[in-house]
């Protein structure tokens, strides 16, 4: 195995020619796009940064308090950028519900994830549970938040068709059923997708980190597939608990449309 | 049947006092805008009123399960609701709905004649004119065979003479299978050529009511 290229600072910059290069075309094609682009390349260089000095200093000295704390800030980040990025207003209950969906579903995978498949032991060590835990945290985020747009956005455009359910006698379920399955489609979709066209069409961020940092590809593939398992695992929990219990909150308990 | 005291919904309708009798043909009439969609979705407790009480059979509506009262009481909207699909997934949806056995072919087409549509059963809906929309969604209640039917203007997108078929295929089901009809319509002549009682409103109140007195 080749000996690891320990990047310089100056190679570090210049990675960052692709944010120029970027910034340039779009100012020539007039796309006012550049603000977000150096905004989001600063952002990423800032976060990254302070990430890997508090991963440092995790890894340095594990702690069931810190691994903990970390697990909070990730749940409590991902809970609110949803909420954020969410199109339309939502209701406080459905806010509840986006919470408790994203640790019941992030948090029950985790702990099967490290305590079964992988059995790290101790059950907190940070090397393991955080970057863990952020994959799973990403992602299952990533599917709420495509779930809830489509479930709001379907409640209110095909209100008619749910009030039309009822007046036939139908239960919030049935009559919601089309919107729901479809919510869970379009919040699962991109995880399937990406299943499929792994190996073949790009090889997974983690996998070629690990891949670049020295690891055997073999050991890097047996990791890359235990943790796409993981996140398929814990989006599909995730999102199946948010739509199931969301879509009530928009009836009240005579079985009535509340929108 | 229906009993309605001191009902008052928004700044829509204000009703002291209605009786609704079972198995008659009642018709609510009223310009538009006065309340009458508004009391039929009272009725099928689609919506709550804010204060007073509405009883069907007695029973308050706050105490009885919505679903089972609109399985009970099948309201048409005056908007047809017809869902992606042909005609037969829309003459069906409704058993499902209702969690009631599906029927063959045969009925289906049955119901279809009843309400005066010629179409085949595997005709994509969307493709159907406004009345022919109506119709489907008048057969599909039918198919349902509920102990009150709600109807809120079932003929409104039809011409005269295929309204008449359809009011008067309606009465005579009504009584010949000894159901309850409450319809709302725009047309007085219609109220009073065949119901039993006329409910007229105005500004959401009731200002008059010729028929049985219950």
């Amino acid at each position: 195995m080749n000996s690891v290229i320990d990047l310089q600072l100056w190679q570090m910059i210049a990675a960052y020619v692709f944010v120029l290069v970027l910034m340039l075309i779009t100012k020539l094609k007039g796309i006012p796009r550049e603000k977000e682009i150096l905004i989001a390349s600063v952002r990423m260089t800032i976060q990254l940064i302070l990430t890997g000095y508090i991963l440092v200093y995790l890894f340095n000295a594990p702690s069931p308090l810190y691994t903990i704390l970390i697990l909070v800030i990730m749940e409590i980040f991902s809970v609110y950028n949803i909420i954020k990025r969410t199109k339309t207003a939502i209701s406080p209950k459905l806010k509840q519900i986006i919470a408790f969906s994203m640790i019941v579903g992030t948090v029950s995978c985790l702990l099967y994830f490290l305590l079964v498949v992988i059995h790290i032991s101790p059950w907190y060590d940070p090397q393991y549970f955080i970057p863990v835990a952020g994959m799973l945290i990403g992602n299952s985020m990533t599917g709420i938040s495509l779930g809830i747009n489509r479930l709001v956005d379907g409640m209110q455009k095909q209100k008619y068709l749910v009030e039309g359910a009822l007046m036939l006698g139908a239960t919030p379920r049935m009559a919601a059923k089309e919107i729901v399955d479809d919510a869970f489609d379009s919040a699962i979709l991109p995880t399937i997708n990406s299943m499929v066209g792994m190996g073949i069409v790009f090889l997974p961020g983690m996998m070629t980190g690990q891949i670049l940092s020295g690891i055997s590809p073999i050991t890097a593939i047996e990791y890359q597939i235990a943790v796409m398992l993981g996140i398929l695992g814990s989006v599909t929990l995730t999102v199946i608990l948010f739509v199931q219990l969301g879509y009530k909150t928009f009836f009240n308990e005579h079985q009535q449309l509340k929108i | 049947m229906f009993s309605l005291n001191n009902v008052r919904f928004k700044n829509i309708l204000d009703i002291k006092h209605l009786k609704v009798p079972s198995n008659k043909v009642t018709c609510i009439v009223g310009e538009s805008g006065s309340g009458k969609s508004t009391l039929l979705r009272l009725l099928n407790n689609l919506i709550s009123c804010d204060s007073g009480e509405i009883s069907f059979n007695d029973r308050p509506l706050s105490t009885i399960n919505s679903v089972e009262l609109r399985r009970t009481i099948v309201t048409l909207s005056q908007q047809p609701v017809i869902f992606p699909g042909t005609v037969k997934d829309n003459l069906l949806i409704g058993l499902k709905f209702a969690e009631k056995p599906l029927v063959d072919e045969e009925k289906l087409r049955q119901i279809l004649r009843m309400v005066s549509l010629s179409k085949e059963l595997y005709e994509d809906s969307d493709k159907l004119s406004g009345g022919e929309k109506q119709r489907l969604a008048l057969a599909r209640v039918i198919l349902l065979d509920p102990e009150v039917f709600l109807l809120d203007e079932p003929s409104s997108a039809l011409d005269e003479e295929t309204e008449r078929i359809i009011v008067e295929m309606l009465v005579a089901y009504t009584k010949d299978t000894n159901k309850t009809l409450i319809m709302v319509t725009h047309s007085k002549k219609v109220a009073k050529d065949y119901s039993d009682n006329i409910i007229e409103i105005n500004q959401g109140k009731v200002v008059n009511y010729t028929g049985d007195q219950v």
